[in-house]
């Protein structure tokens, strides 16, 4: 997509958003509440209409060919709900007999748990549950892009992890796969690319580690030491940034090889405390210092 | 069209399960109709053209039935499912709008239809309700009658973004047309003054268009072109601003 825009009244949604999806990726959308994520992927999937800008979908024009593309997009909703009194079973059923050529909805059951429960009422259902026959409603097009909106919100831990282990077998499967997400976890867990949005622009795009391994990535070292030691002799090491005590307990930020280089220091020192450890910026750290925000779940 | 026999199956299937539904359009009627009959009989009243009281309640149980559909469970229905976000899930799929809307016309019709014969059957069983003197005319009645009222359901619930509010105009038009139209209390009763006032009300056109082919007193020319009016102006209106979210 170039140069997308859209505003709904005041506020400006979407501002010149550019971005390319590989085919078989799976593509992460980060990004704060409100950053613009859902009208993003509404506009991807067709379902609203970008003020400016070109979109192609699966080399396809999203606007003139829409009537196509919805047999080829599969996508599951935020929030999106059923009817309370639908069976599993019908759901699939009734999803299916929209489309030309449709996954056969029977191996969806057993692919997605949901056999056991193909005469329960969605209504009945626990939220895995749920989302487990929202990802089978998505595939059962068949589709060649598959758009994962919020996929994990309000389940437990648990389940989310299997549903990580789900969206992992679409992209097996050969299906590209768009995970809008606010959780970072799930998108360095899961996603080969990120873009982070925010204010309806793009913060930063690429592949995770990418965005993780950069010049500003802060590195934690953290070590006891006796009271002697004077955590002093580690400034002005190449590296460090900064150098703090707390009792026992000695912390060290930095850059780079700061292991290494503390490591020698207290090996000359005679000492090798057995408890070093060094903590990465995690996703979540890369994402507050982009967006400038805490994130608001 | 396969997406639209399903659909229509499928809501078929889920309006059986909702219990409120099922109560309004089939056993309510029943028993005003019980409830009145029981008071009043069917006995032949010069009052009432020479028809029994049952008879002339049934005539208006017809509208009242459709009003029930048309603006009590489309806009709720309807505004739900919006709410819940099944629209906006459906609109994802290659389904057209009009195909839902075409669907949900289909299943409440269906609904309609049956509460109207069952009333019609126990109506015949218990009192003896007389035969319509143009029965093929007023089917085609009927038909009018439901198609005007459900377009209008669907574009209350399409101007209206929550079951809610939905449901709030939805009474707030069926409730008096319910007392003021004839549906539920023979208008012959009403004083001269009042009979005036509530007779434009669109469902007192339904009410006399049914008893008018029923008691053979012909077609009301009035009541078709009004009830064509409402149906084209409602489904102008609906096609322009029916939103999915």
């Amino acid at each position: 997509m170039r140069d997308v825009s859209k505003r709904y009244g005041d506020h400006q949604a979407l501002n010149h958003v550019s971005l390319t999806i590989h085919q078989g990726e799976i593509f992460g959308i980060i990004g704060p509440n409100g950053a613009g994520k859902s009208t993003l992927v509404g506009i991807i999937a067709g379902l609203r209409d970008a003020d400016s800008g070109k979109i192609d979908v699966l080399g396809k024009d999203v606007v003139a060919e829409r009537a196509s593309l919805r047999h080829e997009v599969g996508i599951q909703l935020q929030e999106a709900q059923l009817q309370e009194l639908i069976t599993v079973e019908e759901a699939l059923r009734l999803y299916s007999s929209f489309y030309e050529h449709p996954n056969p909805w029977e191996p969806l059951l057993d692919d997605w748990g949901l056999r056991a429960k193909r005469k329960d009422r969605f209504g009945n259902l626990s939220g895995g549950q749920k989302q487990r026959l929202f990802i089978a409603l998505a595939l059962i097009s068949n589709p060649k892009l598959v758009i994962l909106d919020e996929l994990t919100t309000g389940l437990d831990p648990q389940a989310r992890r299997e549903s990580w282990e789900h969206v992992e077998r679409i992209r097996d499967s050969g299906t590209t796969i768009i995970l809008v997400s606010h959780f970072m976890e799930e998108a360095e867990r899961l996603c080969d690319r990120i873009a982070v949005i925010d204010g309806g622009e793009i913060r930063a795009i690429g592949p995770v580690a990418d965005l993780l391994d950069n010049d500003t990535t802060t590195l934690r070292l953290g070590f006891t030491a006796p009271p002697t030691f004077d955590e002093y002799l580690l400034e002005g090491l190449d590296g460090v940034i900064d150098v703090g005590r707390t009792g026992e307990q000695i912390n060290v930020t930095g850059t780079g090889y700061l292991m290494a280089t503390v490591s020698h220091a207290l090996a000359a020192l005679k000492l090798n405390p057995p408890d070093i450890h060094m903590e990465q910026d995690t996703l979540e750290d890369v994402f507050i210092r982009l967006t400038g925000t805490e994130q608001r779940d | 069209m396969r997406g639209l026999r399903m659909l229509t199956l499928s809501e078929f299937k889920l309006f059986i399960r909702e219990p409120a539904a099922a109560f309004f359009t089939l056993a309510f009627p029943l028993i005003l109709l019980f409830v009145f009959g029981s008071i009043f009989g069917n006995d032949r009243d010069p009052d009432f053209g020479n028809w029994g009281a049952a008879d002339v309640m049934v005539q208006g149980y017809i509208g009242l039935i459709i009003g029930t559909v048309a603006f009590m469970g489309i806009p709720v229905t309807i505004g739900s499912y919006r709410q819940y976000g099944i629209l906006k899930w459906l609109r994802a799929t290659p389904v057209t709008s009009p195909t839902v809307i075409v669907a949900h016309i289909i299943v409440n019709g269906i609904v309609t239809g049956m509460g109207t014969m069952l009333l019609l059957i126990v109506g015949r069983l218990v009192y003896g309700l007389r035969t319509p003197e143009a029965p093929f005319a007023l089917v085609g009645a009927w038909l009018l009658s439901y198609l005007s009222f459900s377009v209008v359901g669907f574009t209350l619930a399409g101007i209206f973004s929550t079951a809610r509010t939905a449901q709030a105009v939805g009474s707030a038009i069926y409730f008096p047309q319910m007392f003021l139209s004839g549906a539920s209390f023979p208008r012959e009763l009403f004083p001269d003054g009042l009979e005036r006032a509530t007779r434009f009300l669109p469902m007192t056109q339904i009410n006399i268009l049914v008893s008018d082919l029923w008691r053979g007193d012909g077609l009301n020319w009035i009541a078709v072109m009004s009830l064509s009016l409402i149906g084209m102006a409602a489904a102008v209106i609906a096609f322009r601003y029916f939103r999915c979210e």
